[in-house]
C-alpha cells in the first residue's frame, strides 16, 4: 500500500491505494471524480487527460503514486463555478460533443494545446496534436472547429 | 413556429453536464455493498471445456464466488436469443444453435466467457480469475466465412449441419437469368465488406443488483434500448418477470448498434447477484474485452454480375453472398445480410430484375451484428463499386451511368420488396457536383500528376432505409418484435413538460431535438421541457434507438401524443373563454380565440386542468396524453457523395483532398446536430476504407486486432474537414416528414472512398481497408501489366 496526497482542483485530498492504483482509478474510485473516462488500456483514447503540474497527461499511464505531491486538475475543476471555461462553451457552441464520453478528455488536451501553442494554432496542428485522443461520433470536425475557436477567443488574455 | 421550434440550431441541453464532467455513465454509478465481476475467457478459438477447478480462485483475498455455466444452468438460466426469424429457400427455419451466457462445455470463440469471478474489488476478481484453472481440449477452429462449410471444416454447433445457418434468397430468379441471357453487357466483381469493430468509446458495463425484499431485480447497462433488454431477459432467459425487473440504460457513451443486444455479461451480473444473496454485481469492459466479445460488424464476401442492355440501361443483378456471423447469433443478427441487406440492392436505380442469395454461416469468431448501416453499407459499396466499375469497363462517364438508370417517379416498387416514396436523386447529385467542382477535376488531375501524384475522384449515390416498420410487416419477414414506438406527454399544473419516450438517446442529442418538436407546437420554452428516457420504471414499454428511427418513428409518436395533449387543451380553453372549440388555436405559448384578444397562457390551461375546479361537463382532469406510433413504410433517405483524393505511388500513402456529402434527409429539425450526425457517419465510414479491418489468424483464430494499438480507428489528422450540406423531399410516410440522418455517413462513404482511389490508379481490384502496402500493390500491378 502506499499512502498519497494530492491536490486536485484545489482541494487537499489523500489515500492509502494499492501500489499498482492508477491516477485515473484514484481519481474515478477513491475521490469520486467520475468526469475522467477510461476508454482503453493502452493509453490510446484520451479519455482520461488531466492536468498534472499544469501538463496534460493520460491519467490511466501514471500511477497514484506518482502523483504524489502535485497538483491535479480534471474536468471538474475546469470552470469557474457557473461560468464555463471557454473551451467548455466552444465545444457547447460548435457541438463538438455527442455522446460526451471522450469529452473530458478532449476538453482538457485542448486546453493544455491551446496553452501551449496560443493563437499560432492551426487547424493541421490541432489535428496532429488530437492524436492521442479518439472520438468515435464527432469525426472530429466540430470538435477541431470548437478548439479553433477557443484559440482565438483565449489568444489575447494569453499575449496580455 | 417558435425560436426554438424545427428547423432551429438550438445549441445542446444536455452538454452542460458532459463538459463539466458530471454525465452519469454505467461505470460511474456505484450501489452500497456493491461486488466486482471478472470475466475468465477461452485463450481458445474453440475448444472443449474438460473441466474448471475454481478452489484456488475461490480462496485468493476478497473472492465472493466463483461460477460457471454448470451453475447457470443448474438455476434454469435460458440462453440467449437471436429474436428475428429467417427461413431458408426451402422453406425451413434458420438453424440457430445454443447462447449460453457462459459456456459450459465447449468454448467457441477466443474470449467466450467460461467462468464468471466475483470479489470485493475489480483488481481482486481479476487476479483471481488469474487462478481458476481450467483445462480445455483444443478443437480445431474457422474464421474464414468462405471455409466455414468446406470439407474437414470444424462443426460448430450441431444445430447447424456445415456451419450453415441459412441459404435464403429475395427476388426472382428466373427473370434474372433471363435479363442475364439477352443482356449487350455484363460486369462481374467480387468484393468483400470487411470485418469492423464498433468500439464505441465507453466500454459496454452492467450492474445487477437483487433486492431480496422485493424479490425484484434491477440492471444497470449501457443499452440502446432498455425495453427490450428488459424483455428478452425477462421473457427469453427467464431471470424475473418484467414487473421484477428494472433495466437503466443511464448516459451511454455511443452505440453505433454495438448496444443494442442483450450480451452475456449482463445476464450473469443480474443472475449473479440473486445467487450472492442480493449485492450487486459490476462489470465493466477494458477494451481488450470490447475488441473480443462486443459484436462485430460487416464481414460478407459477395460475387455480382450487373447486366446492361445496348443503351447502358440496367436490366438485372444478380448477387451471392456469404456472411459471417461468428459463434452465436446475436440478437438481431440474422436480419442484417437478409432484410436490410439484399433489400437495398436496387438502390437508387431503376432495376426490374434482381436475384440475391445469401448463406449464413457460424465461425470461432465474435458474433457478428448491427453496426452502423447494418447491411445497407454492405449493400451500398456493392453496387456502388458495381456502377463505377461497369461505367469504366463500359466506357462511359459514371455520372451519365448513374444517371441513366435514376428511379425519377415515386412511388417506385424494387423488385426487392422495398417501395420508395419520395426522393431526388438528380437534386442530390447536382449540388454535390457542383460543390465538388466535378468540371474543374481533368485541370486538378493533370496539375497533380505534374508534382508525380495520382488523383481520383469516386462517387456513391446511396439510398438507405430508416425507421424499419410497420410492425404488420416486419412481423410477416420474421421480426420477433413490433418496430412502433411509444410517447407521453405530461404537462404539469405549471406548465412545464415532461416527454416520456421509449427511444434512447446516447449521443444523438434527443434531449434538444425531442424538446424541440414541443416547442414547435406548444410555443413553450425548451428550457421547459424534460425529456425522460432510458428507465423502464419511468417509461412504460418502447423500441430504442437504432436504425437511424428515433426521429421518424420516436418523434412521431410525440406528434401523436401533442395531437391529444392540444385537442384537451382547447377543449378546456373554449369553455373557459366561452367559445368555440373549432376557432381556438395554439399559438406562442398562448391558446387563444382566433382573431380576436381573448386568450390564455398555456400554464393557465395546465392549471386548470389539474385544479379541476371549471373543465367541461364530464371531462377528466389533468392534461398528459400518450401514444404508440407505428408508421406506414421505411423511411428512405438519400444522396451523393463524391471523394476527391490524391494518393502517392510511391507509398501507396492516400490522402483525402475533398469529401463532399448531399443527403436528402426530409425534414430536419436541428440541422447543427444533423450535420454532427454526418460528420460522425463520414468517419466510420472512412474509416472502414482506409483504415479500420478486424483480423483473426486464419490457423489459430486468435484476434489479431485486439486494442486500438493494431486496430486502426480513425484520429483527427487522418480526415479533412467535410464539405456537406442538404436537399430536401418530404417523407410523406410520417407526420413530421422525417427520413432519419444517422447511419448516411457511414453507408455511403466506403464506396466514394475506394472508387476514388481506384479511379487515380488505374485498377479497380482494391480490398477495404485501402492500406498503403494495398494501394501501392494495386497501383504496381497496374504498372507491371503495363510493362
Amino acid at each position: 500500500m502506499a499512502h498519497v496526497s494530492m491536490t486536485v482542483n484545489g482541494k487537499e485530498v489523500s489515500a492509502d491505494v494499492e501500489d499498482r492504483t492508477l491516477l485515473s482509478q484514484f481519481l474515478r474510485e477513491n475521490i469520486g471524480l467520475t468526469g475522467t473516462h477510461v476508454g482503453c488500456d493502452t493509453s490510446q483514447c484520451g479519455a482520461c487527460v488531466v492536468h498534472v503540474d499544469g501538463d496534460a497527461v493520460k491519467s490511466c499511464t501514471m500511477l497514484a503514486a506518482q502523483a504524489d505531491g502535485s497538483s491535479v486538475k480534471t474536468i471538474e475543476g475546469l470552470a469557474d463555478g457557473d461560468t464555463l471555461h471557454p473551451v467548455q462553451a466552444a465545444f457547447r457552441e460548435h457541438h463538438g460533443l455527442q455522446c460526451g464520453f471522450c469529452t473530458p478528455g478532449m476538453i482538457m488536451a485542448a486546453t493544455d494545446m491551446i496553452a501551449k501553442h496560443g493563437a499560432s494554432l492551426t487547424e493541421e496542428t490541432i489535428r496532429e496534436n488530437l492524436e492521442g485522443n479518439i472520438c468515435r461520433c464527432t469525426g472530429y470536425h466540430n470538435i477541431v472547429k470548437a478548439i479553433q475557436a477557443a484559440a482565438a477567443e483565449m489568444a489575447p488574455a494569453a499575449a496580455e | 413556429m417558435s425560436a426554438e421550434g424545427i428547423g432551429a440550431r438550438v445549441l445542446r441541453k444536455e452538454d452542460k453536464r458532459f463538459i463539466t464532467g458530471r454525465g452519469r455513465y454505467t461505470d460511474d454509478i456505484a450501489l452500497k455493498d456493491m461486488t466486482h465481476a471478472a470475466f475468465v475467457r477461452s485463450p481458445h478459438a474453440h475448444a472443449k471445456i474438460v473441466s474448471i477447478n475454481g478452489s484456488a480462485a475461490l480462496a485468493a483475498p476478497g473472492v465472493v464466488a466463483v461460477l460457471t455455466g454448470r451453475d447457470l444452468a443448474d438455476d434454469q438460466i435460458g440462453g440467449l436469443i437471436c429474436g428475428w426469424m429467417i427461413h431458408s429457400k426451402d422453406g425451413s427455419p434458420m438453424n440457430a444453435g445454443a447462447h449460453p451466457a457462459i459456456a459450459a462445455d465447449v468454448a467457441k470463440h477466443v474470449g467466450d466467457q467460461v467462468a464468471m469471478v466475483i470479489a470485493e474489488t475489480k483488481a481482486q476478481a481479476r487476479d483471481a480469475a488469474e487462478l481458476v484453472e481450467v483445462e480445455y481440449e483444443e478443437l480445431s477452429a474457422v474464421v474464414d466465412p468462405t471455409q466455414a462449410q468446406a470439407a474437414g471444416a470444424p462443426q460448430i454447433h450441431p444445430e447447424a449441419a456445415n456451419n450453415l445457418i441459412y441459404d435464403w434468397e429475395i427476388g426472382n430468379q428466373a427473370d434474372t437469368d433471363a435479363a442475364f441471357a439477352s443482356a449487350a453487357n455484363i460486369v462481374a466483381m467480387d468484393v468483400i465488406n470487411n470485418r469492423l469493430v464498433p468500439n464505441a468509446l465507453e466500454p459496454r458495463a452492467a450492474i445487477g443488483s437483487y433486492d431480496p425484499a422485493e424479490e425484484a431485480f434491477s440492471l444497470y447497462n449501457t443499452s440502446q434500448n432498455p425495453h427490450v433488454a428488459r424483455l428478452v431477459l425477462s421473457a427469453f432467459v427467464g431471470i424475473a418477470p418484467e414487473h421484477k425487473l428494472r433495466v437503466v440504460a443511464p448516459d451511454v457513451g455511443g452505440g453505433f448498434g454495438s448496444k443494442i443486444f442483450i450480451y452475456p455479461e449482463e445476464t450473469a451480473c443480474l443472475w449473479a447477484s440473486k445467487r450472492i444473496g442480493g449485492r450487486p454485481v459490476k462489470w465493466t469492459a477494458d477494451r481488450t474485452e470490447a475488441f473480443l466479445v462486443d459484436a462485430h460488424g460487416r464481414d460478407h464476401v459477395t460475387k455480382a454480375e450487373m447486366a446492361f442492355d445496348a443503351n447502358n440501361i440496367i436490366t438485372g443483378f444478380r448477387v451471392s453472398t456469404i456472411a459471417n456471423i461468428g459463434a452465436y447469433m446475436s440478437t438481431f443478427s440474422s436480419s442484417v445480410p437478409t432484410y436490410l441487406y439484399a433489400t437495398l440492392l436496387s438502390g437508387q436505380y431503376n432495376i426490374p430484375n434482381i436475384y440475391a442469395e445469401v448463406q449464413a454461416v457460424y465461425t470461432n469468431t465474435a458474433p457478428v451484428d448491427a453496426y452502423r448501416g447494418a447491411g445497407r453499407p454492405e449493400a451500398t459499396y456493392l453496387l456502388e463499386r458495381m456502377m463505377e466499375t461497369s461505367a469504366r469497363q463500359l466506357g462511359l462517364d459514371p455520372v451519365d451511368l448513374r444517371r441513366k438508370n435514376f428511379i425519377r417517379s415515386f412511388p417506385h416498387q424494387t423488385p426487392v420488396i422495398m417501395c420508395y416514396d419520395a426522393g431526388d436523386y438528380d437534386a442530390c447529385l447536382d449540388s454535390a457536383l457542383a460543390a465538388a467542382d466535378y468540371a474543374g477535376f481533368p485541370a486538378r488531375r493533370a496539375e497533380a500528376a505534374a508534382r508525380g501524384k495520382l488523383r481520383g475522384m469516386g462517387f456513391s449515390c446511396y439510398i438507405e432505409a430508416c425507421g424499419i416498420a410497420p410492425s404488420q410487416a416486419v412481423g410477416s419477414l420474421g421480426a420477433g418484435v413490433g418496430l412502433w414506438e411509444s410517447a407521453e406527454v405530461r404537462v404539469n399544473p405549471v406548465g412545464t413538460i415532461e416527454v416520456l419516450t421509449g427511444s434512447h438517446s446516447h449521443g444523438q442529442g434527443h434531449e434538444t431535438t425531442f424538446a424541440q418538436l414541443v416547442s414547435q407546437r406548444l410555443g413553450v420554452p425548451t428550457d421547459n421541457v424534460q425529456i425522460v428516457h432510458g428507465d423502464t420504471d419511468k417509461v412504460q414499454f418502447g423500441m430504442g434507438t437504432y436504425g437511424s428511427r428515433s426521429g421518424a418513428v420516436g418523434m412521431s409518436a410525440i406528434s401523436k401524443a401533442l395531437d391529444k395533449v392540444e385537442a384537451k387543451a382547447k377543449k378546456i380553453a373554449a369553455h373557459l373563454l366561452e367559445a368555440s372549440e373549432a376557432d381556438i388555436v395554439i399559438e406562442g405559448g398562448e391558446v387563444k380565440v382566433a382573431g380576436t384578444d381573448k386568450t390564455l397562457g398555456f400554464h393557465e390551461v395546465a392549471l386548470a386542468a389539474y385544479t379541476g375546479h371549471n373543465l367541461p361537463e364530464g371531462m377528466e382532469p389533468g392534461l398528459k396524453e400518450g401514444a404508440f406510433y407505428d408508421p406506414t413504410n421505411f423511411t428512405f433517405p438519400s444522396g451523393t457523395y463524391i471523394c476527391e483524393v490524391e494518393v502517392d505511388p510511391d507509398t501507396g500513402k492516400t490522402e483525402i483532398i475533398q469529401f463532399v456529402a448531399t443527403d436528402d434527409f426530409g425534414t430536419i429539425i436541428n440541422p447543427m446536430i444533423v450535420e454532427g450526425q454526418v460528420h460522425g457517419g463520414l468517419a466510420q465510414g472512412i474509416g472502414q476504407a482506409l483504415l479500420e479491418g478486424c483480423s483473426y489468424d486464419l490457423e489459430s483464430g486468435q484476434l489479431l486486432t485486439g486494442s486500438f494499438m493494431d486496430y486502426c480507428m480513425p484520429r483527427a489528422d487522418d480526415l479533412p474537414s467535410f464539405q456537406i450540406s442538404t436537399t430536401e423531399t418530404i417523407c410523406p410516410g410520417n407526420p413530421l416528414g422525417m427520413k432519419g440522418c444517422g447511419e448516411a455517413g457511414a453507408i455511403g462513404s466506403p464506396p466514394a472512398v475506394i472508387n476514388a482511389i481506384t479511379d487515380a490508379i488505374g485498377n479497380n481490384d482494391l480490398t477495404m481497408p485501402a492500406t498503403p502496402l494495398r494501394v501501392w500493390e494495386a497501383a504496381n500491378a497496374v504498372k507491371a501489366a503495363a510493362e
